[in-house]
């Protein structure tokens, strides 16, 4: 089976990228070959201007990683896990040991450095894999469904985490099925639709494509939504309706259903 | 070589964690042999003009070696099924064969381990045998051959049930039948031909042959270190493999 078919994008530096889909559209399979988890069949792809896999180590020292299930090692202390992290990524000692500090701090984790994994709950265990993958400086951020099976409270904390990283400079590249998270963190999104990108564009662009307001109406059962250019459109249009209508400002999630078709499934 | 410390030490670390348990674990099987086999069973025994005991160490010796370097499958099988450590190491910039190397290493050292816990045991026992060079070369390259097999099995396996499938049908047949507890010169001329194609047959051999202080066979070492030099080889490319 072929997961992706002729993907053609350039993330710029320093750019919070959001990469949205239903599930099984390819977008994982995406972030696991640019990381090198994966072999394409076909293609080129190029990390901070190496290629993926001719030069496949110094594209694996570009990039950090925080896949969509937690992959710490669960006997190990917090600690423990970012110096191995470190050894993997040939750091030496002394450098290794002053960035961990300098990460448990930027995480909101130092009080927790000598806490094995299994006993830390799952926005921890998150804020720790975002750290590790920060370890050696990466200069672009992998993050696959960071905040997947979180509470509303601690998705805003790993938000405001993320938008802190990308203010510092690096790359982002996010895949997410909260479309309110891609609006609220992604300077550009792209829909990815049976492994191929379908709409690539800023979130405000994407959304202004359909008009500024949405009328919602239950129609037997299914939700039928029709979009304004202005507030006054709107407001003819429920004039003109009749049943229960709601009106609200256009969103990502609009667009997402328009270019797919498709509900997000969380 | 840095890549491979680190896999090697992440290894260690896990083993650190879980000593009294694996040290424990470690000791149950020799223990339970040499109450059953050595001082039940073979209590007036004599082989080859020494008491059952001393014939049974050797033995315990490489196939204690045999087990715990394979048993470095089901911590890498741990490590990739259940926390998904392995793709830390994938996405991590560090050769195939670092990788290799860490968990091989990590599969011998557990197997020195678990062969220096048999000798004390042996020592308490009252059974005090030569432990020279030959000997523990014979270990270390029993230990490699197995480690190498161990990291081949956990990259094929799709799952921790396949991993004791594995270890059901090739490492406890071989435990038995490699001459561990009887000499394979005792068998049937047929039997012997097929118990001397068994790795751990030459490997107990060696390891016995030096503790009683005679020189033990050259083409045993040849053939455990060519064996274990290409499973080596072909745990590289299954990790390649194991990528997708």
């Amino acid at each position: 089976m072929q997961a992706l078919k002729g993907i053609d994008l350039h993330v710029m530096e320093g750019e919070l990228f959001a990469y949205l889909g239903p599930n099984g559209s390819g977008k994982t399979t995406t972030i696991r070959i640019l990381t090198g988890l994966s072999k394409p069949t076909s293609g080129d792809a190029y990390l901070h201007g190496f290629h993926i896999l001719r030069e496949t180590l110094q594209a694996k020292r570009q990039c950090g990683l925080v896949p969509q299930s937690i992959n710490l090692d669960h006997e190990l202390t917090v600690y423990e896990n970012l110096n191995i992290h470190g050894k993997l990524f040939q750091m030496p000692r002394r450098v290794r040991s002053e960035r961990i500090e300098e990460m448990l701090h930027y995480v909101d984790i130092a009080d927790r450095r000598s806490t094995p994994i299994k006993h830390l709950s799952g926005g921890m265990k998150r804020r720790v894999m975002i750290a590790r993958a920060l370890m050696h400086a990466p200069k672009i951020l992998f993050l696959d469904e960071p905040t997947v099976g979180l509470d509303p409270k601690i998705r805003r904390r790993i938000w405001s985490l993320v938008k802190k990283i990308q203010q510092n400079g690096s790359t982002i590249f996010l895949t997410t099925h909260y479309i309110e998270e891609a609006e609220f963190l992604a300077q550009r999104v792209a829909f990815l639709d049976e492994g191929r990108i379908i709409a690539l564009d800023k979130p405000q662009n994407l959304m202004d494509r359909l008009g500024k307001w949405a009328v919602d109406k239950i129609v037997e059962g299914e939700m039928e939504t029709t979009y304004h250019a202005s507030r006054e459109g709107a407001n003819a249009h429920i004039l003109r309706q009749v049943g229960s209508l709601s009106v609200r400002r256009v969103n990502l999630e609009d667009v997402f259903i328009s270019v797919t078709g498709k509900k997000v499934q969380p | 070589m840095r890549g491979c410390l680190a896999v090697y030490q992440r290894e260690l670390l896990i083993l650190k964690k879980k000593f009294w348990r694996q040290t424990a674990s470690m000791c149950v099987a020799p223990l339970l042999y040499l109450i059953a086999f050595g001082f039940g069973v073979g209590k007036d025994l004599q082989v080859d003009g020494r008491s059952y005991m001393e014939f049974l160490i050797p033995g315990l010796v490489a196939m204690s070696s045999m087990t715990q370097a394979f048993a470095i499958a089901s911590e890498i099988n741990i490590a990739r099924f259940y926390w998904r450590i392995f793709e830390e190491f994938q996405a991590a910039p560090i050769r195939n064969i670092a990788y290799v190397t860490g968990e091989v290493l990590a599969g011998i050292t557990r197997a020195l381990f678990s062969v220096a816990l048999i000798l004390f045991i042996g020592l308490l026992s009252g059974v005090v045998l030569s432990y020279g060079l030959l000997f523990w070369l014979a270990v270390v390259l029993n230990s490699f051959l197995f480690a190498s097999m161990a990291v081949c099995m956990a990259m094929l396996v799709r799952s921790h049930a396949d991993q004791a499938l594995l270890t059901n049908f090739f490492i406890t047949p071989m435990a038995f039948l490699g001459g561990t507890f009887f000499p394979v010169d005792h068998m049937p001329l047929w039997a012997q031909k097929i118990l001397n194609f068994l790795p751990l047959t030459h490997a107990a051999q060696s390891v016995r042959a030096s503790s009683f202080g005679q020189t033990p066979e050259l083409h045993s070492y040849v053939l455990l270190a060519a064996l274990g030099l290409a499973l080596f080889v072909l745990a590289f490319h299954c990790v390649n493999k194991a990528k997708d």
